[in-house]
């Protein structure tokens, strides 16, 4: 049951050959079995997780059932969740209760999924390894000894280990997709703008955007039914139809389903810095692709090199600011004793943010300085203009573009952990797609010495269908995303 | 030495929406502190800024009735500072691309013991949007200090000037005639005590002649106009002899003490916050285009310097009538009325500016409030005009009226204040008065036309008033000359 799509689930919840309640227990025994080793989760609350699954099972007696009725759900510890601790990893939010929900909660809610508990993250969403959570490291569980990714560290060890039907990430240079190919399995980064982001905790506002990590491209396809759509209390959430993102994967089917698609191959995506057995992975991967009728094009995305340093003045920027607000005056961590207001701000601060948050919050701070914001922050967003331009251009050549999701696969646990530089360099081959607002995939193509490999599909803006279908053909030919960790059976 | 005055202003007008700028939140003044904060006024985490529509409204309207530019592309920026009433850390407002960019306004400068009144232009700089912050309260709990939120976001559209003013009176002048156009245009209720209208002012000094700015001071928070005057009159004074005792000034921040008269330092600009700007990721660019504006435009009143035109031309007032009916909506909208209900234009505008205006300031009543309608007062002077009343009777009717006594024709009725125009009635009256006056009629006869007056006098005397003074003035005339 545990390795079932969410597809099936629904069938099975439909005609009530299990409830949502034996569902939803049979995932809480599977985290109480494995959780205290592995650390996915942060906060649960059997109470209100189980009166969901029988309010679905009530929903389900009369009929009126949505494809993601009575399935259980994680969701990261960054989206707003009424009566759940949301602490976005970090002790400067370990008091909080959120008191109302965010948009992607109300839309899970609205088709009566259910919540399992939140899930465990990098500090504020800033790493790529999940250890800057205030709630300590999550173990990647297809080695205990090495790091999931990050920041959807929780959800993506949830995913893998099987401690959820599937779970919500957000993705702000990497966040998902990373951790899904460190992980092993299929994450999805939308087109910025696609899921509303009121009631997620921002960390830089024009790259954070929230998605689906599951087990399979189809799962992906029927969260983003329920996730993506208009809100009006995000200002840039797009007004467009509502799609159905599952529409085509019916036709992934016979000998060469792919055939007429054009994937483009970055040459800077296969330059130095990647790994050799990620490498391989990935070419194994484009054989198979081409087996399915693709064609394949050389293309150039010639500013790739420019767009970790632009992600890392722009978010640092971005958050320098967007974490203004804890400053310990009306939620969350207050410092116990203090003698006058600047006092406050400072030991509160001090004390409630992380290292890495506050390196982040330095760097934002300087960037935006009178005197540097023309050099930096002004520069960085030409550059992310031209960033963007690279792949208009590459979109007149190609469909979809492909390449390694990440540079390694799973690295150890404290490997990377006082050398910044090189955790940042994690995410060499996402930010450029969050710095364009394009969509980005990561989907489970082979192993390397045991550890997952993730191979990445990049879309046009708003081509999540034809992505999703792209990796749906693949996923029909190869078994890779339906292995599971050993020892977690 | 001589010395010229130079005064720029920033003014906060709190406008007239219901909700705040950035929330469904109401914007009611005086409700039980954090009342009116929602989520969005307390900046929980997550929580997304949603501009509200009204607000921009509010921000055309503006830039259109002072003929500025108006931006077909203004952004939203962060201003970053951390204060306990600033929820966020950072103030949601425009910095390099306002709303509004340039406009001007025409002020009426009143007479002075020195000079004459006259007209002059300010150019305005720019207007943009921004959300307020909170309140602190302090004391309301013995050894803490509390945050009211309820302001928290409450839409604002600060208005800044070139340093276009050089006296005081200039610079009271823009302020009450800024806070007549944007109650005008229905964007501010103008209360000024509650904060919805509130200065600051920039003064420097410079020896007369020169074109170079001295360095300025700014006056903060100044909510009444007469404050104003006094605090630009004290600093200006502070200012001179600062600089005539050898001193120099420092850029600064100064709060105004009413019960002193004083200004003083509140902090200097060397140690003021890097406020470290830059484009609000939540909000995209607010984007105004042409049918924007004309929608919009089609919803402005007229504006008062083109109603004060088509008063001069159209009702043939004075220039000093035509400005002082428009110095409200208001009161214009009732002298218009008050023509409307067939009163002569010139007599409408004595009463509304004189009787009525006087009343309503002597029982400190607003013209919403008035007892008289427009078109009682019409009716009113409609029976001056046709001779029913005379001017005197007329001023017993209004105070009638005003007590509610009922309509009219009514209380000219009731009280017999109806004036009697028959002209063997008034022949009578005066064959009466002239035998019983016979000195004073020798005494015209001499020469003295005192004694003509002193008879029609008489005569309206023994007409208890009643007589058309006009048929008196008429046929005694000839009876005395005939």
């Amino acid at each position: 049951m545990i390795n079932h799509s969410l597809k099936q689930l629904g069938q099975m919840l439909a005609s009530k050959q299990i409830s949502s309640v034996e569902l939803t227990q049979a995932f809480l025994k599977r985290i109480t079995q494995h959780n205290p080793d592995i650390n996915a989760y942060i906060a649960l609350d059997e109470t209100i997780t189980m009166a969901q699954a029988q309010a679905a099972d009530a929903r389900i007696a009369t009929g009126n059932i949505a494809p993601l009725t009575g399935i259980p759900f994680a969701q990261k510890d960054i989206f707003c969740a009424k009566g759940w601790k949301t602490t976005c990893g970090s002790k400067m939010l370990a008091n909080f209760t959120a008191p109302y929900d965010a948009h992607v909660i109300t839309q899970f809610d609205a088709v009566g999924a259910v919540n399992l508990g939140k899930t465990n993250m990098d500090e504020f969403a800033m790493g790529s390894s999940n250890e800057t959570s205030y709630f300590g490291g999550v173990k990647n569980p297809w080695d205990f000894d090495r790091v999931p990714g990050g920041s959807s560290g929780g959800s993506a060890a949830a995913v893998a280990a099987r401690l959820c039907a599937a779970a919500t990430g957000t993705d702000t240079g990497g966040s998902i997709r990373q951790p899904a190919s460190l992980c092993g399995f299929t994450g999805l980064k939308p087109t910025y703008g696609l899921v509303s982001r009121y009631g997620m905790i921002a960390f830089a506002s024009s790259l954070d955007q929230a998605g689906p990590m599951a087990k399979s491209a189809e799962d992906c396809a029927l969260m983003m039914n329920v996730m993506a759509g208009f809100d009006e209390r995000d200002s840039t959430s797009l007004d467009r139809p509502k799609e159905d993102y599952a529409r085509g994967l019916a036709n992934m089917t016979g000998e060469q389903p792919l055939k007429g698609l054009r994937i483009g191959l970055p040459k800077e995506y296969f330059a130095e810095g990647l790994d050799a057995g990620v490498a391989k992975v990935v070419q194994d991967a484009i054989a198979e692709y081409k087996k399915l009728g693709a064609t394949i094009v050389d293309i150039s995305l010639p500013n790739t090199q420019l767009s970790i340093p632009v992600y890392y003045v722009l978010a640092p920027a971005e958050a320098s600011s967007n974490l203004s607000r804890y400053d310990g005056v009306r939620y969350g961590y207050r410092t116990e004793e203090y003698d006058d207001l600047m006092d406050m701000y400072m030991k509160s601060r001090a004390e409630g943010f992380g290292a890495e948050v506050k390196r982040r919050i330095l760097i934002g701070t300087y960037v935006l300085s009178a005197g540097y914001y023309d050099a930096y922050y002004l520069k960085a967003q030409q550059i992310r203009r031209l960033i963007a331009q690279d792949f208009t251009e590459a979109f007149k050549q190609c469909d979809v573009i492909m390449g390694p999701t990440a540079p390694s696969t799973a690295f150890k646990a404290g490997e990377k952990a006082d050398d910044p530089v090189a955790m940042y360099l994690q995410d060499v081959y996402t930010i450029a797609t969050n710095l364009a607002g394009l969509p980005g995939m990561s989907i489970p193509a082979g192993f390397s010495n045991g550890l997952p490999v993730g191979l990445q599909l990049m879309g046009n803006y708003f081509d999540e269908a034809r992505m999703l279908d792209v990796a749906h053909a693949y996923q029909q030919v190869t078994d890779w995303h339906t292995r599971m960790p050993a020892g977690l059976e | 030495m001589q010395w010229e005055v130079v005064i720029g202003l920033e003014t906060h007008t709190q406008l007239k929406t219901n909700t705040k700028i950035f929330s469904g939140a109401s914007t009611t003044y005086g409700a039980e502190p954090n009342t009116q904060a929602c989520e969005v006024s307390i900046a929980l985490p997550g929580v997304l800024p949603v501009l509200n529509k009204q607000a921009v409204e509010c921000a055309i309207k503006f830039g259109l009735a002072i003929e500025a530019e108006i931006a077909p592309r203004s952004v939203f920026a962060r201003k970053n500072y951390f204060y306990p009433d600033l929820p966020k850390g950072y103030q949601i407002s425009q910095y390099e691309l306002p709303v509004v960019g340039k406009g001007k306004l025409t002020i009426q400068v009143p007479a002075s013991k020195n000079t004459e009144a006259y007209e002059k232009t300010i150019n305005i700089t720019r207007a943009h949007l921004e959300e307020d912050a909170g309140k602190s309260v302090h004391g309301a709990v013995e050894g803490m200090s509390g945050i009211d939120l309820n302001r928290a976001g409450t839409p604002l559209l600060e208005i800044v000037t070139e340093p276009d003013m050089r006296s005081a009176a200039e610079a009271v002048a823009y302020a009450k005639k800024l806070h007549e156009l944007v109650q005008w245009i229905g964007i501010c209720d103008g209360n000024m005590q509650e904060g919805s209208f509130r200065c600051d002012v920039n003064v420097s000094v410079r020896p007369k002649g020169s074109d170079k700015l001295g360095t300025r001071r700014e006056i903060k928070n100044l909510n009444s106009f007469k404050f104003m005057q006094q605090a630009i009159e004290y600093e200006t004074q502070w200012q001179i002899e600062t600089l005539e005792d050898g001193g120099k000034i420092q850029q600064a921040t100064v709060l105004f003490n009413p019960d002193t008269g004083e200004t003083r330092a509140m902090r200097s600009k060397e140690e003021a916050n890097d406020y470290r700007y830059f484009p609000d990721p939540d909000l995209l660019p607010l984007v105004i285009r042409e049918e924007d504006k004309a929608r919009v435009s089609a919803l402005l009143p007229e504006l008062p310097q083109a109603l004060q035109t088509r008063f001069i031309t159209d009702y043939q007032l004075s220039s000093y009538d035509a400005s002082t009916l428009t110095s409200s909506k208001a009161l214009a909208d009732y002298f218009v009325a008050t023509v409307n209900a067939g009163a002569d234009a010139k007599q409408a505008a004595n009463w509304v500016m004189g009787a009525f205006s006087a009343k309503l300031n002597a029982e400190d009543k607003l013209i919403s409030e008035s007892p008289l309608s427009a078109v009682q007062l019409a009716q009113l002077l409609k029976r001056i005009a046709d001779n029913t009343i005379s001017n005197n009777a007329a001023k017993q009717v209004f105070e009638a009226l005003w007590a509610g006594e009922g309509e009219v024709d009514a209380i000219i009725e009731a009280k017999g204040l109806k004036q009697v125009s028959d002209t063997g009635a008034i022949e009578a009256i005066i064959n009466e008065v002239l035998a019983q006056n016979q000195a004073m009629v020798e005494e015209f006869k001499a020469g003295k036309e005192k004694a003509f007056n002193a008879l029609v006098g008489q005569c309206m005397k023994a007409s208890k008033g009643k007589a058309n003074p006009a048929q008196v003035n008429d046929l005694l005339k000839k009876k005395l000359l005939g």
